[in-house]
């Protein structure tokens, strides 16, 4: 394998993962203030036809992203009214969600299906950005630097300020924070607001980094990876970002293998489908072996809040 | 017009209604129902999109003598399909068209229940007195496209992304390598299966793959533009538009395409139930009926390739030319097909081995 090759290996790999860690950093946020959205693959879908059909209007990719976060936060709302204001059953109304999220993407999306945009350059100057070796450090669009920025502003957040403390407060006991004077209702709306903006800007980079269309349910179940990624990660945003770049490594040297020969191009991809799956498995039997670990789970995830009055 | 599931729900319990309400009578009057079943979204720019045309083609064609037809969307494979059938044929639908492969089963399922409604299944091999199946010959097409691949390709390798390796996408791969290699006999292509029929991000994830690797040449048998769209960003040689003309995605990267015309075989079949002479067949028109057609050429193509292509295009309309007349290797090298011996429409539809200059997927 030439290192020109392994370069560009590993940009395929950074593009298939940026949107599954988006989205699963958002619904890690919502889940540690005790909050279950299924509802991710819905809003980001709405994210995606939010940012085709503006970058299709005005041309303006960066205003296509932040109304694609807009969008998200539109949608969430209806789920954080529904489940925080009227308590409904968390777990349904995220399915609910994402059956929404798919059709409302698909009515709107309905002529904009043969029509192409293009996709977000690269953040740093053509001379680096374009170079064989020096892209795989520059050669990215924005979302790519956003995804790993927001990785440490996420840590950054949960582990070393107030408000971080007061989001796991709530997430860990509602009533205990509730009862010193947290507004549980209002941590929880900002938290999945939160993670509506993150979802609905995961969904932007379907149409402005990975392919430059609009296609009905483009996103292809990525939105569940997401969900999926965030108790493989056992709530802790480094190890998300290992999780969403070892499925993007897995899913794309798939590609890789299987159009370039070699050995690794005689595993049969049923085995190459399954592999995401087995690192799952592995990676929870491990974590069910450190007693210490397994508890990390929000303990109010999925509860609604119902105070005594 | 273009329904929801839900909306057939509703116009199935009318339907139901009506013969409470003496409507028996005035039955025969009302023009014919066609009823349309699609695997995917009627926006998809490719195979659903086509078949969609189709429907608006034969309604435009009949006029008066059909009735809107009625289009459901997004129809999975599997026991849904089977309720969706029932809903078209219970509300009144006397044609029904179900145009995925996975049907099958369900479709000669169903049929047995409405002895008087007629059901066509496209690309589809299970048939009854009440089930027709129907296709096109897309592979005549994948011979145009192959040939010109042969002449523009410079490192004489292509990638060829499909869905599932079923006989109708092994079949468009060997056209297609058994053109290319009629030019250039080094030719060789390297199929990349993705398990799903619209994933577009996979789809350009498996061009960037195939790409990066050496390949000039891109075909799919996927239902959208993502590939194309690729070949255009990276400025290869081009690629193949496939079930309609993609030329917007990609305008200098679509070197041709294939596009499906399903209308005039819609407007047979309905002009056939309503005459009351239809009749359960297996039909595979092609280039020849005008049902596969190939679209404008890339203005970047030497006059002389466009040339080739178009003599490829000519030889199996007129019947001279037949891309599966051996000799045929497989792609061990042995011979499969002896000389001037030309495949049965029956052994190209179980069609499950490569020929030679194709590098067989695991």
């Amino acid at each position: 394998m030439t290192p020109e090759l392994l370069v560009a290996i590993i940009v395929t790999v950074v593009g298939a993962s940026t949107p599954i860690l988006i989205a699963a950093l958002g619904e890690l946020i919502v889940e540690k203030s005790g909050v279950l959205n299924l509802g991710v693959e819905g809003m980001m879908l709405v994210g995606a036809i939010t940012a085709f059909v503006i970058v299709f209007v005005t041309g303006n990719h960066y205003l296509a992203i932040l109304l694609a976060a807009a969008a998200g936060v539109a949608t969430s709302l209806i789920f954080g009214f529904l489940t925080l204001s009227l308590s409904a059953n968390q777990t349904a109304t995220g399915l609910a969600l994402t059956i929404f999220g798919t059709g409302f993407s698909a009515l709107a999306g309905q002529g904009y299906s043969a029509r192409p945009v293009t996709l977000l350059g690269p953040l740093f100057p053509a001379e680096i950005a374009t170079h064989p070796m020096w892209r795989v450090l520059f050669g990215y669009s924005a979302l790519v630097y956003f995804a790993l920025i927001m990785v440490v502003a996420v840590w950054f957040f949960l582990k070393r300020t107030r408000a971080g403390l007061i989001l796991r407060a709530v997430g860990e006991n509602d009533l205990s924070a509730h009862s010193i004077g947290y507004s549980v209702i209002g941590v929880r709306y900002l938290a999945v607001m939160f993670g509506g903006a993150m979802a609905g800007i995961a969904g932007a980079c379907f149409p402005l980094l990975l392919t430059p269309q609009w296609a009905e349910r483009m996103t292809a179940g990525r939105g569940w990876i997401a969900v999926a990624l965030v108790v493989f990660a056992s709530w802790k945003p480094f190890r998300l970002l290992a999780g969403a770049y070892l499925f993007g490594l897995v899913v794309t040297m798939e590609l890789y293998a299987k159009a370039g020969g070699g050995p690794l191009s005689a595993i049969p991809s049923e085995l190459w489908a399954a592999l995401p799956y087995l690192a799952t498995v592995v990676v929870l039997v491990l974590i069910s072996i450190r007693r210490d670990a397994s508890t990390n789970a929000p303990a109010c995830l999925g509860k609604p809040f119902l105070p005594a009055n | 017009m273009t329904l929801t599931r839900r909306n057939v729900l509703k116009v199935g319990a009318a339907a139901a209604a009506l013969p409470l309400l003496g409507g028996k009578a005035f039955a025969q009057a009302e023009p014919l129902k066609v009823g349309f079943m699609l695997i995917g979204t009627v926006n998809d720019n490719g195979w659903n999109f086509g078949h969609a045309q189709g429907a608006k083609f034969m309604k435009e064609a009949l006029g008066d003598a059909v009735a809107e037809p009625t289009i459901v969307e997004n129809v999975p494979e599997g026991p849904d399909c089977e309720r969706v059938l029932r809903e078209l044929a219970q509300s009144g639908h006397k044609l029904i068209f179900a145009t995925s492969f996975g049907y099958g089963d369900y479709v000669i399922k169903v049929a047995e229940q409405f002895p008087d409604v007629k059901f066509e299944h496209a690309t589809g091999y299970q048939r009854s007195d009440n089930v027709a199946t129907y296709n096109a010959r897309f592979h005549e097409g994948r011979a145009v496209c192959g040939t010109i691949a042969g002449h523009l390709s410079k490192t004489g390798k292509a990638g060829y992304i499909g869905s599932f390796p079923i006989p109708e996408v092994v079949l468009g791969i060997n056209s297609f390598v058994l053109a290319a290699r009629k030019v250039n006999p080094a030719f060789e292509i390297t199929p990349v299966y993705i398990s799903t029929w619209n994933d577009p991000a996979k789809e350009a994830d498996a061009a960037r793959a195939m790409i990066d690797q050496g390949i000039d040449i891109i075909a799919q048998h996927t239902d959208g533009p993502a590939a194309l769209q690729v070949a255009e960003e990276r400025g290869i040689v081009g690629g193949f538009g496939q079930g309609a003309d993609m030329v917007a995605f990609a305008p200098k990267a679509q070197l041709t395409s294939i596009i499906d015309n399903w209308g005039p075989t819609y407007v047979e079949s309905a002009e056939a139930v309503i005459a009351g002479t239809w009749a359960s067949a297996d039909r595979w028109p092609g280039l020849k009926e005008g049902e596969v057609q190939i679209g404008p050429y890339n203005a970047s193509i030497p006059a002389d390739v466009v040339a080739a292509a178009e003599a490829v295009k000519a030889g199996q309309i007129d019947g001279s030319f037949n891309i599966f007349t051996g000799p045929i290797n497989d792609h061990t090298g042995a011979e499969r097909v002896a000389a001037g011996v030309t495949l049965t429409d029956g052994e190209l539809l179980s069609m499950d081995w490569y020929v030679e200059g194709v590098n067989p997927p695991a």
